[in-house]
């Protein structure tokens, strides 16, 4: 492999690492924060990939497309939160499983209702449709630098908030202590919703933006939600820093590990794992307390 | 005395032994069918209802089973049942082994995700290498043979022969997880579910007890699944996939966690309602998921609460006296 191939490869790697981060930090927040695991998480970045579809092929722009769906998955998140995840609250995991693996199934039946079961391709925007060339032979597409871009801003920001806010401050308190945080009078359901509907909107907006790149496609949901599940054991529950690293590790792992060892390609984010289950069960970043 | 329960179970039994004497073979197929995901879904509830370790990922080891008969399986000529079948309770105890010496050091909501991405590893094992033919998976051209030194007792090719033994199966598995329930160490396994750490300090070596038990679920798991594979004779990666691990779960909490007989009626009802689904629309999976969630929402404790409800509203304080 030489050094510009090397450098592709390492720029996918990041690339998708981030991609991963936008989906694992919901993930990892709302586990962290609301005690929730949701297993229909990985369908939100569906239901972004095909809004991205949708949206891009009514209005003719992307970045509408965007624009739209970021307020309808918000929208999506807290209509969710208060129907139905707010039920969970005060159950065990095993329901919260089941009712989050009923939501994946409305979610991929509703999908196939309303945009059918193929298989779709969403266009590179016009002004993000060059390449920068590296050689004679080999060049990068400038899209995919712009996603690492945006999700770069998006996790400095996502940071900004949680710890430099006042919004942050009650989510962080919420994390620590319910009953604590309303006896106290902040508004804790309120919190709650924001923090779901924050996680929705950040895994359909990686849906979206990875859809010219990805294409759009029945399953993608559970794919990207079960290599999240991955990021997040790794990285160790609730920690942000700990889902960056760890997004960034698969996203390594996976992408030189589909080049160097073809034949091992889906198992190689699995062995990772278990190397690190057995070295840190917790996971690398794990919270203290 | 004979109780209200032994006799439910007894009559249960009697229209399981005699309903291939009524039923057509589509519904002796059915119920057959049924019989093995009570199989499964039993195996299960020894992890999720007894050892308190909710595994998404339990399709891993039923599909393993299933898949060790369709690679065992000669090309011309039958397989045999006595060695496939502790071969396949083999494969899928010894994959369930070395998953579990992984998965059972953590706990909780990391179990559920560890046990969920170690599934998808098997899955995408089978998926996507020629190992298992890949996506197309096997088809068997012969039924097993049970035959020994000659003697065959029973022809697995035929679906009465296929009822009884299913059945059987079931029956034995039924007793062997009640005794081992009733056994020194499945007590302890209640007691790690209720409490770890209290367990723990008794000097009860926690992380050998759970492993046991993952080991066992999956050897079972690994049953159930070979019986399926015998069945349809055919075996594909769905048979691993994450759908498989889900509905097993909700076979559970269908008939009410930690309870062997709800593990059965679990398998019956889930049956049922698929079935009932099916009939009404191509896109049944949406009435399955909103089942899920409203099942969630207004009956946390499964069918089992209901009929509990029930027969307290119509027994009233017959309790009492």
């Amino acid at each position: 492999m030489d050094i510009y191939s090397f450098l592709i490869q390492l720029l996918n790697g990041v690339q998708y690492g981030l991609l991963l981060f936008l989906v694992a930090s919901g993930l990892t927040l709302i586990f962290g924060i609301m005690g929730i695991i949701n297993l229909a998480h990985g369908s939100f970045y569906m239901v972004g990939a095909y809004m991205a579809f949708t949206l891009s092929s009514l209005t003719g722009n992307l970045f509408v497309a965007i624009v739209v769906g970021v307020v309808l998955s918000v929208l999506l998140g807290i209509v969710l939160e208060w129907a139905l995840i707010s039920h969970l609250y005060k159950r065990d995991h095993l329901e919260q499983v089941l009712l989050t693996y009923g939501l994946i199934l409305v979610f991929e039946e509703l999908r196939s209702l309303i945009v059918g079961n193929d298989v779709h391709g969403v266009a590179v925007p016009a002004i993000l449709g060059g390449s920068i060339p590296l050689t004679a032979t080999l060049s990068y597409p400038v899209y995919r630098l712009f996603m690492s871009a945006v999700c770069l801003a998006l996790a400095g920001l996502l940071y900004l908030l949680i710890h430099r806010t006042r919004v942050g401050m009650m989510i962080r308190a919420g994390a620590s202590n319910r009953e604590m945080v309303s006896a106290l009078g902040l508004n804790i359901t309120l919190v709650y919703r924001l923090v779901f509907a924050l996680g929705v909107a950040l895994a359909a907006f990686a849906g979206m933006i990875a859809a010219p790149v990805s294409s759009v496609y029945p399953g993608m949901g559970t794919q990207v939600l079960i290599i999240c599940f991955v990021v997040v054991v790794i990285g160790g529950i609730g920690s942000i820093w700990g889902a960056l690293f760890a997004s960034l590790l698969i996203g390594l792992a996976d992408t030189f590990g589909k080049v160097l060892v073809p034949e091992a390609a889906g198992v190689t984010v699995y062995l990772l794992m278990a190397a690190i289950l057995l070295w840190r069960p917790e996971g690398l970043f794990r919270r203290a307390g | 005395m004979l109780n209200r329960k032994s006799i439910a179970v007894g009559a249960t039994l009697m229209l399981l032994a005699l309903f291939p004497l009524a039923g057509s073979g589509f519904y002796i197929e059915l119920v057959a069918k049924v019989m093995i995901l009570a199989i499964f879904a039993l195996s299960l509830d020894l992890l999720v209802g007894y050892t308190g370790l909710v595994s998404f990922g339990h399709a891993a080891y039923y599909g393993i089973g299933a898949y060790t008969l369709g690679l065992m399986a000669p090309k011309y000529e039958a397989a045999n049942f006595w060695l496939t079948l502790p071969a396949a309770m083999l494969a899928a105890g010894i994959a369930a082994f070395a998953v579990g010496v992984f998965v059972v050091r953590v706990k909780g909501v990391y179990f559920i995700m560890v046990t969920l991405a170690f599934a998808q590893m098997f899955y995408f094992l089978f998926h996507d290498t020629k190992f298992g033919r890949g996506s197309d998976g096997i088809s068997m051209n012969f039924k097993p043979i049970a035959s020994i030194g000659g003697f065959t007792p029973f022809d697995l090719s035929n679906a009465t022969h296929v009822y009884y033994c299913v059945l059987v199966l079931l029956v034995a598995v039924f007793l062997f997880l009640s005794m081992v329930l009733r056994s020194p160490f499945g007590r302890a396994l209640q007691g790690i579910k209720s409490n770890e750490h209290r367990m723990r300090s008794l000097g009860f070596p926690i992380y050998r007890y759970k492993l046991a038990s993952f080991t066992l679920a999956g050897a079972l798991a690994g049953l159930a699944g070979y019986l399926s594979a015998l069945q349809f004779g055919f075996v594909n990666p769905e048979l691993l996939s994450w759908h498989q691990s889900g509905n097993v779960l909700l076979m559970l909490i269908l008939g009410g966690v930690g309870s062997l007989y709800g593990a059965v009626v679990g398998a019956f009802a889930f049956v049922a309602l698929t079935e009932i689904f099916q009939a009404l629309t191509r896109h049944w999976q949406l009435l399955l998921g909103g089942a899920i969630i409203l099942l969630v929402i207004f009956l946390p404790g499964g069918l089992a609460s209901v009929a509990n409800r029930f027969r307290r509203t119509l027994i009233g304080d017959a309790d009492d006296a």
